[in-house]
């Protein structure tokens, strides 16, 4: 990638002065972590909170005259059940290809703002989001249009201390609901508070205006609970909580059924289908899926990456790791990734070919640490 | 006792025809957090510029490459259950191995501590 071309969030400023290594990630000129390093950056996060910079994300509205209107073209386009979600609620889905392979996943709210009840709030990836606009624009009616967020910032507050250091300021996002939102003022910033995340930990994502994103960090970061956490370790704390990673542990050639997202298909849309993809998603529903996203613990302590391919007890390859790394809470090695479907046990025995000799690896549940939601 | 350096950012400390091996400080800096450290077996033989070791971060895998041709005659075992000492000592106690070095002259093409310096700077 042309380093010219990269793009900054409005924090960048923030980041440059905070020493922060900065690397290309999606387009975008990123901290990958800040002075004190990835394993203090994970375990700050685990133990008190974080502050990330996820401005890079796409964020967009989908604007009906009605929620019914809006839901019924969202779900075209996304397994999940749309019509049913509350005002105020946040679902989990992905954008599926006519093959039912994954484009995009994506976190999408039903708006409660008085006056845009026909509204629906999209969080997407950045190195995806031109494709999904995209994808959205071919296929919205009439009636249904696509608004791009315009100057608009995000930030996530993750960890155990994270209500506590945002409740100082707005002591409503107490009562948020895991997986819902609030709209609060941050001492008088207009702010979109989610309770959501890509840690595992209980937390916020807070959507504000690039105007007030500078001086919210810098309030947030007032609080000595609260640092300042780059990509490397979101990305450690993703995969001990076992989330999907887009481009790695999910993309076009891998289902929602295989991707292990099931849970993320409600009931009324399994029975129903009427999305893109729905052929095959439906039938792996009914008959299985020929390999399975799972978690995979190497045994001692040498970590198995990216790409590792995972064999049976005999040597047949089986399957590949499609993210692995250490995990600094989980004290060890952790990786995911898909076997086929007759290994995805947990308990089975497994091997990695790590620098070409077989490594003991047992499948298990995911996530590697407990998730610590505030339900 | 002279230490010397490859361009690979591993250092060598010579004493008779034993080197220790160990990355620099400028490495382990551009590593991050090290997390594992693979050593070779002892008796191992290593050729100068071919795979030794491999040392991991939280992010990523990293070779280490023999800066002299030799015969492995000890490892650092610390760095099994201590790999973070290659970030607090990368060149004194987070030294990965010793070599019983077959060909003094290699020695002669490493750099020593201005010339590194300099190389790294240049980076």
């Amino acid at each position: 990638m042309n380093e010219t071309a990269l793009k900054r969030t409005i924090l960048y400023g923030e980041h440059a002065a905070l020493g922060a290594k900065l690397v290309p990630f999606a387009g975008y000129e990123m901290p990958v972590q800040y002075p004190t390093g990835i394993l203090t950056e994970h375990n700050w996060t685990r133990t008190s909170a974080g502050l990330f910079d996820v401005s890079h994300m796409g964020q967009a509205f989908l604007v009906g005259p009605d929620h019914a209107t809006a839901a019924a073209a969202m779900e075209k386009l996304v397994p999940a059940d749309i019509a049913s979600l509350k005002p105020h609620q946040i679902r989990y889905s992905q954008f599926l290809n006519p093959e039912g392979g994954i484009l995009d996943d994506l976190m999408i709210t039903r708006s409660a703002y008085a006056g845009y009840e026909g509204w629906l709030y999209l969080v997407c990836n950045a190195s995806r989001k031109d494709d999904d606009f995209a994808h959205i624009e071919r296929h919205l009616p009439a009636h249904v249009k696509l608004q791009r967020g315009a100057d608009m910032a995000l930030v996530a507050l993750q960890g155990p201390k994270a209500e506590a250091a945002l409740a100082e300021f707005a002591p409503a996002v107490r009562d948020i609901p895991f997986m819902h939102y609030a709209a609060v003022s941050i001492d008088g910033i207009e702010a979109h508070v989610s309770r959501s995340g890509y840690t595992g930990e209980d937390g916020f994502e807070i959507s504000i205006f690039d105007k007030d994103a500078v001086r919210l960090w810098q309030l947030l970061l007032a609080n000595p609970d609260v640092k300042p956490i780059g990509l490397g370790a979101r990305d450690s704390l993703r995969l001990e909580a076992g989330l999907c990673l887009y481009g790695h542990d999910i993309d076009e050639s891998t289902s929602p059924v295989e991707g292990d997202l099931l849970w993320s298909i409600q009931k009324r849309r399994r029975n129903e289908g009427g999305f893109i993809g729905a052929d095959r998603v439906l039938k792996e529903i009914a008959s299985g899926a020929k390999r399975k996203r799972v978690g995979i613990k190497p045994e001692g302590r040498a970590p198995a990456r990216e790409g590792t391919v995972v064999t049976d007890a005999g040597g047949r390859q089986i399957g590949t790791i499609t993210s692995g790394g250490f995990g600094p809470t989980a004290n060890g090695p952790v990786a995911m990734g898909y076997v086929e479907t007759a290994f995805a046990k947990p308990g089975t025995a497994i091997q990695l070919i790590v620098r070409d000799r077989p490594m003991p690896a047992q499948i298990v549940n995911l996530p590697f640490v407990p998730h610590n939601y505030k339900r | 006792m002279s230490v010397k350096f490859s361009k690979d950012h591993e250092w060598v400390s010579v004493a008779g025809d034993i080197a220790t091996i160990g990355i620099t400080n400028h490495a382990q800096e551009q590593l991050g957090d090290v997390v594992f450290v693979e050593l070779p077996a002892v008796g191992k033989k290593v050729a100068k510029g071919g795979d030794a070791a491999v040392v991991e971060s939280v992010k990523a895998a990293s070779e280490v490459y023999a800066p002299v041709t030799g015969e492995v005659v000890e490892v650092n075992k610390e760095l099994e259950g201590d790999p973070a000492l290659v970030n607090r000592g990368a060149e004194g106690d987070g030294w990965f191995m010793k070599v019983k070095i077959s060909n003094p002259a290699e020695l002669n093409e490493l750099m020593d501590k201005a010339a590194y310096d300099k190389f790294v700077a240049s980076l």
